[in-house]
């Protein structure tokens, strides 16, 4: 069993959780608005595939039902930092 | 770029050396004197340059080199692993084989594959085992049900044997099945394909890696590739754990591993790494002689010619590297098939393992050139890539020895994703493979 530490909860097993990919600056939306055809399928399509350190969005859905984002290995799945999303709890 | 000559994929087009034959009178010599059989594929010295470097020693890559060397006459090939020939997805995968895609292009190219498969032990002389035992989906809701009639007609349209069958006749074709309504998600019916069914794949990796070197292609195990020189747009060599090779013709076959491979070459792909597991339990007597698949369930069955049932499901929930089993997987595997069939309530697991999946927002593949010129690509094999060995081999050895793709693989460029083109399989193979 993998364990996740939820920023709310601590560490509960990861199918509590929901994995939602690449967090932060590169897998920004753009505004939906203004971004042509093609900058909303690089956004939708083309994200990171590391094989080590990832920054990623979880979602504790059989939990708190909160956002946050992890540091994890892709290799061995350790997980290094989990932040709240929009600050600490 | 390469002359090229039309081979279609039987062997007496073949254009180049055939392996000494495997025979009868060869296994009673080799049973009575008890002598070693020759090596089905040899070892050579890692050479500065070579016309093509294939990079993945799995099904694809490996079918790839056969048939440049046989439709194409192009033999100075080298085929790269970083540890084992079918150590990969291609060693790992419960070797479902099927036609009964989604899409008339997926349709249309998976056929391909199964014809070539049905004549692919006389062409290898290689028994890789290919049993078209019949291949069954079930429909546990409305929903399923209509989206199969759909599907049968599009294979219909493609001549691909497929249709809807009801709950009566799933029990006649599988009696162990539990089709009453009393249970949580009652069988209504089911979408069958007669020509699915399961193959023997170290078989199939093996095959076509002895016939490839008997034509001079060159398989080097245990060379890891660390990086790939690109000069003005174009491919110029391969960095190796073994040293450099010049060349400029670069294919990509490496599944799991193919967006860490198209980084080395600067080319974009839209792949994530899944895991994906399977597990087999003590084998028992023949008593299941289709393959039975259940989307609803995330859960399919079917049973080796050792007796073992093989059982397998979606990919794991969140993009990895790790080829970890886990426990939630043989839990949840072990109850969902004793919905399908709880007279299995005794059975024992033997082992389970993970193979890893370069899944596409489409569920389709990514074939052919890149922006980088000379560097081809042939992934995004995600869960269902096994089947499409022969004919991705076929279409990519033309591509290369072309230089463009040919019409069977057209649909699954890597520029469709920013064109918005996207062939949506998702239907047909999240969970079937
Ligand atoms: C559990 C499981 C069940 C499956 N079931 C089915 C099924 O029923 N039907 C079906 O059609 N498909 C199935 N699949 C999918 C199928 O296994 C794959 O799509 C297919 O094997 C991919 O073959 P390949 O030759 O492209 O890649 P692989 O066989 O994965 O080969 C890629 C090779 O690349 C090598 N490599 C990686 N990086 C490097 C590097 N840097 N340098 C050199 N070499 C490198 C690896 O060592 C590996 O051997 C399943 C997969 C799994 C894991
Ligand atoms: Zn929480």
């Amino acid at each position: 069993m993998m364990l996740l530490p939820c920023p709310w909860c601590g560490p509960r097993s990861a199918t509590e959780f929901r994995f939602c990919g690449e967090a932060g600056e590169a897998g920004a939306r753009p505004d939906p608005a203004t971004a042509t055809p093609e900058q909303w399928r690089r956004y939708l399509y083309l994200h990171a595939n590391p094989r080590g350190w990832s920054t990623e969005s979880w979602y504790h859905g059989s939990g708190c039902r909160r956002y946050f984002t992890a540091e994890r290995h892709t290799l061995t799945n350790e997980v290094r930092s989990t932040t709240a999303a929009g600050g600490a709890p | 770029m390469f002359a090229t000559s039309n081979g279609n994929g039987h062997r007496r087009n073949g254009n180049g050396t055939r392996p000494r034959g495997y025979s009868a009178w060869d296994l009673v010599r080799h049973g009575i004197t008890g002598s070693d059989w020759p090596r089905a594929w040899r070892e050579h010295d890692l050479r500065d340059h070579y016309d093509v470097v294939i990079i993945g020693g799995g099904v694809h890559g490996l079918a790839a080199a056969h048939y440049l060397a046989q439709n194409h006459g192009i033999t100075d090939v080298a085929v790269l692993d970083r540890s084992w020939i079918g150590g990969g997805g291609s060693g790992r995968n419960t070797s479902i084989l099927r036609s009964n895609y989604l899409t008339p292009d997926g349709v249309r190219f998976y056929d391909r594959s199964v014809k070539l498969y049905e004549h692919l032990a006389a062409d290898l002389n290689f028994n890789v085992m290919f049993s078209q035992r019949g291949h069954l989906t079930l429909a546990h809701n409305d929903a399923s049900l209509r989206t199969m009639r759909w599907r049968t007609e599009v294979n219909k349209l493609q001549g691909v044997d497929s249709e809807v069958i009801d709950a009566d006749e799933v029990k006649k074709l599988v009696p162990y099945l539990d089709t009453s309504s009393d249970t949580r998600y009652p069988i209504l019916g089911a979408l069958y394909h007669p020509p699915g069914g399961i193959v023997r794949h170290d078989a199939v990796v093996w095959g076509y890696a002895r016939a490839a070197d008997a034509h001079g292609v060159h398989i080097h195990q245990k060379t890891e590739v660390t990086g790939i020189d690109v000069e003005r747009g174009r491919v110029t060599g391969v960095q190796t754990s073994r040293g450099r090779i010049a060349t400029g013709t670069v294919l990509n076959a490496t599944a799991g591993w193919s967006s860490l491979i198209s980084d080395m070459a600067g080319v974009a792909m839209p792949v994530q790494t899944f895991p994906l597991q399977a597990a087999v339990t003590e084998p028992v007597k023949p008593f299941l002689d289709t393959v039975v698949v259940s989307g609803t369930l995330h859960v399919y069955v079917s049973q080796t010619d050792r007796g073992e049932l093989v059982f397998g499901a979606s990919v794991d929930p969140f993009a990895s590297y790790s080829i970890r089993g886990s426990l939630e997987f043989s839990e949840g595997i072990a109850g969902h098939v004793l919905e399908l069939m709880p007279a299995l309530s005794r059975m024992r697991l033997l082992r389970q393992w993970a193979g890893l999946c370069d899944m596409t927002p489409d569920y389709s593949p990514i074939m052919g050139p890149t922006e980088v010129e000379g560097f081809y690509v042939d992934v995004g094999w995600g869960t269902y890539g096994f089947k499409a060995g022969p004919v991705s081999g076929e279409a990519m050895a033309d591509c290369i020895a072309a230089g463009r793709p040919p019409e069977i693989i057209s649909a699954f460029g890597l520029d469709r994703f920013l064109a918005g083109r996207l062939v949506g399989e998702k239907g047909a193979a999240a969970v079937g493979h």
